[in-house]
């Protein structure tokens, strides 16, 4: 397993760690039992159109090397987005701008763009599911 | 910057005597030690010489130490070579017992000889210190029980296990299944059971005589003793029923094909040879250390000191008391092991992690969780291994770096305290 140069520096340098006091909306994926678990925070605002934008994102992550890149790496990509253009950020491209991941660390940026989307559903105050919670029940059992 | 090597349970450094060992090996003495002319016979020397490193440690005959390609190997070639013997006496299925603490070098044979339909297998758990209970592994003993396999230091924990202790067992077991010793017969051997232990991790720290130890098989490997990868021995004592596993050459008495590794073996000869010399060695149960290992445990104890005083919500991870000097594993609550490693290693300090995301799957160690430690405690923890060469510096140094990493992590996780 080896992590890539970028992956290392969202590692050593994560981009918007930290909390914001006065979310708009607050998603919290993953669990310590399974080693990973992220708390997104986001804040909404309006562009010139009056589109909603990503005004600010900020992440708390407990987890590895991954985990944490793959947080920054969306508050990376997200910031300043159009809430529905930020809401299209998959997996696969957060794993892709880490330099690629490790396959056992897929779960990673799994977590990662599940969280924006949850902190959305929250702001929008809707129900969000997680599609990965499934398998982290069954993973639970096992570990 | 000087980096600091603190995993030594995942492999030692050379030592340099060792090297010096191997040189003429590794050049100009490179004869097939099998060949009958003289280059064959030098190499053969080596070979030789080696032996007799191993029988002084196990305190066995010459005949009774068999070289191998490591640790897996032996391992391997103890349990499944021992079951084929059996299983050419008579075809049933036999029972082994073993712990689930033990490393995947034995947990995956057992469970591939159980796939196959050859044996059922009992894993005994440990308590909460870590340790097998000699008591647990007589419960589980059956009719068709022809193998107990215990690692004798856990390589996680450094627990050391009470082997003697099982030894003694498993020989008043066998003093009744074979009562009148006045009339053995050869088929006897079938009826005994017979005792193996890993026992890579305490080859430096622990009493190895087979005698001492009361075992039948024994594995050692090269790499967690100052010498070469890529080989190992496994001691079998005189009698023990063992068919080879591999096939194509007549070496090692028909058990062990292969042409002879003679540098490697050369050099685990020279590594046990300093063991040898390292005296006097803790006993099988903790005990007093002496000479290197004395300073191995003084500064194991300093960083475990220093973490704990430094860093508050960690736990020490298995028995203190029963333990190599050389092991600290450590929990450090609400921080993340492969995290916590990397950001180590940045500062040039290599340990390793229990935590599930170091290990290639998303399973957290399956040593601290068998002494029923929760998930989470798992993922948070941290093993430092200190070898002969470890210096109080070091020690200081990583007392001075891992504060703030353990609370720059805590300052990043969701959780609150």
């Amino acid at each position: 397993m080896q992590y890539s140069d970028i992956l290392m520096d969202h590692f050593k340098n994560p981009r918007n760690q930290g909390e914001i006091a006065n979310a708009d909306g607050v998603g919290e994926v993953g669990n310590p039992v399974c080693g990973d678990m992220m708390k997104i925070y986001i804040k909404v605002g309006k562009d010139a159109k009056g589109e909603e934008v990503l005004a600010d994102i900020k992440f708390q992550t407990l987890g590895c090397g991954a985990a944490i890149a793959s947080s920054s790496m969306l508050t990376e990509l997200a910031k300043g987005q159009k809430l529905e253009d930020a809401l299209k950020i998959t997996r696969e491209q957060i794993a892709e701008k880490l330099g690629g991941l490790p396959k056992e660390k897929i779960h990673c940026s799994i977590l990662a763009a599940e969280g924006l989307k949850k902190a959305v559903a929250n702001y929008r105050g809707q129900k969000f599911t997680e599609t990965h919670e499934e398998e982290e029940v069954e993973k639970e059992e096992k570990c | 910057m000087n980096k600091i090597y603190l995993d030594h349970s995942a492999t030692t450094p050379f030592d340099p005597q060792v090297l010096k060992k191997m040189q003429p090996y590794l050049t100009e003495i490179f004869g097939n030690a099998s060949s009958v002319h003289s280059f064959g016979q030098e190499a053969l020397k080596g070979v030789d010489w080696a032996r007799e490193q191993l029988s002084k440690l196990f305190g066995c005959k010459f005949k009774e130490v068999i070289f191998t390609s490591g640790a897996s190997e032996s391992n391997n070639l103890a349990l499944r070579g021992l079951v084929m013997a059996f299983r050419k006496k008579l075809e049933k299925k036999y029972h082994i017992i073993t712990s689930k603490i033990e490393h995947p070098a034995i947990l995956e044979v057992c469970q591939a000889l159980e796939k196959e339909g050859l044996v059922e297998v009992s894993y005994i758990g440990v308590n909460k210190k870590g340790l097998v209970e000699v008591d647990e592994i007589k419960k589980a003993i059956k009719d068709n029980t022809i193998l107990v396999t215990i690692m004798y230091v856990n390589n996680e924990t450094g627990v050391i296990q009470p082997i003697r202790e099982i030894g003694k067992m498993i020989e008043k077991v066998n003093k009744n299944r074979i009562p009148n010793s006045e009339s053995r017969k050869p088929n006897d051997r079938f009826k005994k059971i017979y005792f193996h232990t890993d026992a890579v991790q305490a080859v430096n720290y622990c009493k190895m005589q087979a005698n001492y130890l009361g075992a039948d098989l024994i594995t050692i490997s090269g790499h967690k003793i100052y010498g070469p990868k890529g080989v190992g021995a496994l001691y079998i004592h005189e009698g023990t029923p063992i068919k080879s596993i591999t096939f194509g050459g007549h070496q090692e008495y028909n058990i062990r094909p292969g042409t002879y590794n003679v540098p490697g073996i050369v050099g685990l000869g020279a590594a046990v040879e300093l063991v040898n010399n390292q005296s006097p060695i803790i006993s099988a149960r903790g005990g007093s250390a002496s000479g290197g290992n004395d300073q191995i445990r003084k500064l194991r104890d300093k960083l475990i000191a220093g973490i704990q005083k430094a860093i508050p919500e960690t736990q020490i991870n298995g028995d203190l008391a029963n333990r190599v000097p050389s092991n600290a594993n450590i929990s450090f609550l609400n921080a993340e092991g492969e995290s916590m490693l990397l950001m180590l290693d940045l500062e040039g300090i290599a340990v390793s992690t229990g935590s599930a995301c170091a290990s290639g799957s998303l399973e957290p160690s399956h040593v601290l969780r068998a002494m029923s430690i929760p998930a989470e405690i798992c993922h948070a923890s941290l093993r430092f291994t200190l070898g002969k060469g470890t210096t109080e510096k070091e020690i200081d140094k990583v007392i001075e770096v891992l504060p703030r990493i353990v609370e720059r992590l805590r300052k990043m996780s969701p959780l609150k305290r």
